[in-house]
């Protein structure tokens, strides 16, 4: 994974609360063995409604989706995640996440930028006024600004995912550099918790 | 030391807290299916890692596994690709798998328990969010992401940061025709959809105590539905009493060990919550979704409600879009609503005593003509089970479909879903825009009331029937 320091860019308005899984990556699409090629099936039931955001004029070529609070609730698919990076977002602005979303958001270096619903309420204000005005989301300064709007606001990301985005750091590695310590736990563990025979299917 | 049932769970799991960074939690049960696991797997292969721990993960297929015609090939090009992918994996990697055709095939939420595998104190995960499901035993478990899938195949662990506490009280008892489901609905109506983001909940309360462990986990595998984390259940009676003489569970002085260790996993008098949500058991009725989140329900008794009843301009927007998806008009007797399809499975209602109690209701009774109704069961044993007290053939008798086991039409993966714009009464999870299928329209309900509205066509309860 690359890191992700500024993501700037047109933006798409999705002005409604929790905007569930199932809608930003339909499940007929989870049936893919890749990481890719999910953009088609982006929002695939509400691209049917020619008026909805994602099918506007300079919509296709966006890179940030500023949308409702409790973004991505529901399914643990990181498909979700995986789709709105095909079609082009590197981050994602809204007033709250849910909380798997937000998790794989980071896993996968799209940016799930948490601002206030006032900011955010701010932002739709200026995209309904220019909905081509450039929005730029800076990782390392933790603000989503319109410049031509004049508009500058923080957003909340902790700082430990923060650094993840920034360096695109893989978190296997970083983990495996405890490794003495995970082995250290796994000699304390009771006798008495279940466990496998080695592996055998139990069927074809 | 003093504390939640969640931190006595979760601080017997910390492996490493490094500065700066949100600590290392270990993993004792890591359940993997076929649709969240092919990216995880070719991760590690790329990476060159292997599976740290193949015996503390167990695999089965799911979600779009065909529940009809089990003896031929499956249908879909990309589900038997991705099927085959997991037995190819699983092989590779000397990961234990429930594959089609095993008695232990099913809905990994349902498999779990059902081997004894889920037991009180663990960490359980899954690429699923209805993960939470297993919390019904005091362990604390959660759904995760592909990448955290490969993360805890690669090393065991996940760096989680802590979520918050909160307690949901559930004061008296529920009255005679209000079930698990009922409650929990009416629990993620009080929440909101996301009410819970952030937190893991402690389900505590008499009407708690008193549920059986189906019960407790339908009421643990809604969690999500209102935004959690997770829900757990502190173990008691009840619990033991499910685990003793499972496959997995522990036997002899490991019993009496795990026993002893179980019953110290309770919340203390003086430990404090975060949040803290009371429901009085005594007034709830059961439940029927109306709209496109879980949180959209009333009682039976009620009527639609009007978009402009509720408090803020957001609310009263996302209920007019519901309104418009679900084609309802407000001020509807939510009795007065025919349904085309029944759905009675799932990991929320597809246990053998969720169909005990549907079978009960439909007993020398008929499906309403035009009502296609259909019966899940959430794993090949309970089916076998089922069978065996007869269930299937009032089932049948009745004029359901009796399928086999899997997600089916929870999520309309597998082929098993509605056309668009048919309505279900479903006793599944989520009624999200098109989760049974495009342009269906999905109302919650529990395995009672799913029963008495396939025999009388439009939502009714066991007690109206004649």
């Amino acid at each position: 994974m690359t890191g992700v320091q500024r993501i700037a860019g047109r933006a798409v308005a999705l002005e409604r609360d929790d905007v569930d899984t199932d809608q930003i990556i339909p499940a007929a699409w989870l049936k893919r063995v890749e990481r890719t090629g999910f953009a088609p099936g982006l929002f695939g039931a509400w691209r049917h409604d020619p008026d909805f955001v994602l099918n506007r004029p300079g919509a296709a070529g966006s890179k940030v989706l500023v949308a409702g609070n409790n973004f991505g609730c529901g399914s643990s698919r990181e498909h979700a995640v995986w789709a709105l990076q095909d079609f082009g977002f590197g981050a994602v602005v809204a007033p709250g996440f849910a909380d798997i979303f937000r998790g794989n958001a980071v896993s996968s270096g799209l940016v799930p930028a948490q601002a206030d619903a006032d900011a955010v309420a701010r932002l739709f204000a200026a995209l309904a006024a220019d909905s081509g005005a450039e929005v730029v989301v800076d990782v390392a300064a933790r603000t989503v600004a319109v410049p031509s709007a004049g508009l500058l606001e923080p957003f909340t990301l902790p700082d430990f995912a923060r650094w993840r985005l920034l360096e695109g750091l893989d978190d296997v590695a970083l983990t495996l550099r405890h490794e003495a310590a995970i082995t250290a736990f796994e000699a304390r563990r009771p006798s008495w918790l279940p466990a496998q025979a080695p592996a055998g299917q139990s069927s074809r | 030391m003093s504390g939640h049932l969640f931190d006595k769970v979760w601080n017997r799991h910390l492996v490493v807290s490094p500065e700066g960074e949100p600590p290392l939690l270990y993993i004792d049960l890591h359940l993997v299916h076929e649709v969240t696991s092919p990216q995880a797997f070719e991760g590690l292969e790329l990476a060159g890692r292997p599976v740290r721990r193949p015996e503390l993960t167990l695999a089965t297929m799911d979600h779009d596994v065909p529940t009809t015609g089990l003896d031929k090939p499956i249908a879909d090009p990309l589900a038997a690709a991705q099927i085959s992918r997991l037995r190819a994996n699983c092989a590779a990697h000397g990961i234990t798998l429930h594959g089609l055709g095993s008695i232990e095939q099913g809905i990994v939420h349902v498999i779990g328990p059902q081997l004894g595998l889920t037991q009180p104190g663990m960490t359980v995960v899954c690429g699923d969010s209805h993960t939470s499901t297993h919390g019904a035993f005091g362990a604390l478990a959660f759904g995760i992401g592909t990448t955290e899938v490969e993360h805890v195949l690669a090393t065991q662990t996940l760096r989680q940061v802590k979520p918050a506490a909160m307690a949901v009280t559930v004061e008296g008892n529920l009255g005679e025709d209000v079930s698990a489901k009922d409650l929990v609905l009416g629990i993620v109506r009080a929440l909101g959809p996301g009410g819970g983001v952030g937190s893991v909940i402690e389900y505590r309360g008499e009407a708690i105590r008193a549920l059986s462990m189906a019960g407790r986990m339908t009421v643990c595998n809604m969690s999500i539905e209102g935004g959690a984390r997770a829900g757990m259940i502190a173990p008691d009676d009840t619990t033991f009493a499910y685990l003793e003489g499972r496959r997995h569970s522990p036997r002899g002085k490991d019993w009496e060990a795990a026993l002893d260790d179980w019953r110290s996993l309770v919340t203390d008098d003086d430990a404090e919550f975060d949040h803290e949500v009371r429901i009085d058991a005594a007034a709830l009725r059961p439940a029927v979704t109306w709209g496109t989140t879980p949180a959209q329900s009333v009682t039976i008794d009620d009527k639609v409600p009007d978009p402009s009843s509720f408090a803020s301009p957001a609310q009263q927007q996302a209920a007019q879009r519901a309104l418009t998806y679900m084609g309802l008009q407000p001020g509807t007797a939510i009795r007065d609503i025919p349904v085309d399809v029944v759905f009675i499975g799932s990991c929320t209602n597809g246990r053998l005593r969720d169909l005990q109690v549907a079978a009960e209701v439909i007993r020398g009774r008929r499906v309403h003509p035009g009502v296609r109704a259909l019966v899940v069961p959430g794993s090949a044993r309970v089916k076998a089970e089922a069978e065996a007290e007869g269930l299937d053939k009032l089932f049948t008798d009745a004029g359901f479909e009796w399928r086999s086991a899997g997600c089916s039409m929870c999520l309309g993966m597998n082929g098993d879903i509605l056309a668009p714009g048919q309505r279900s009464a479903s006793t599944s999870n989520r009624n999200f825009e098109g989760r049974q299928g495009p342009g269906g329209r999905t109302h919650l309900v529990s395995p009672a009331v799913a029963a008495a509205t396939a025999v009388a066509g439009h939502f009714t309860l066991p007690g109206d029937l004649s």
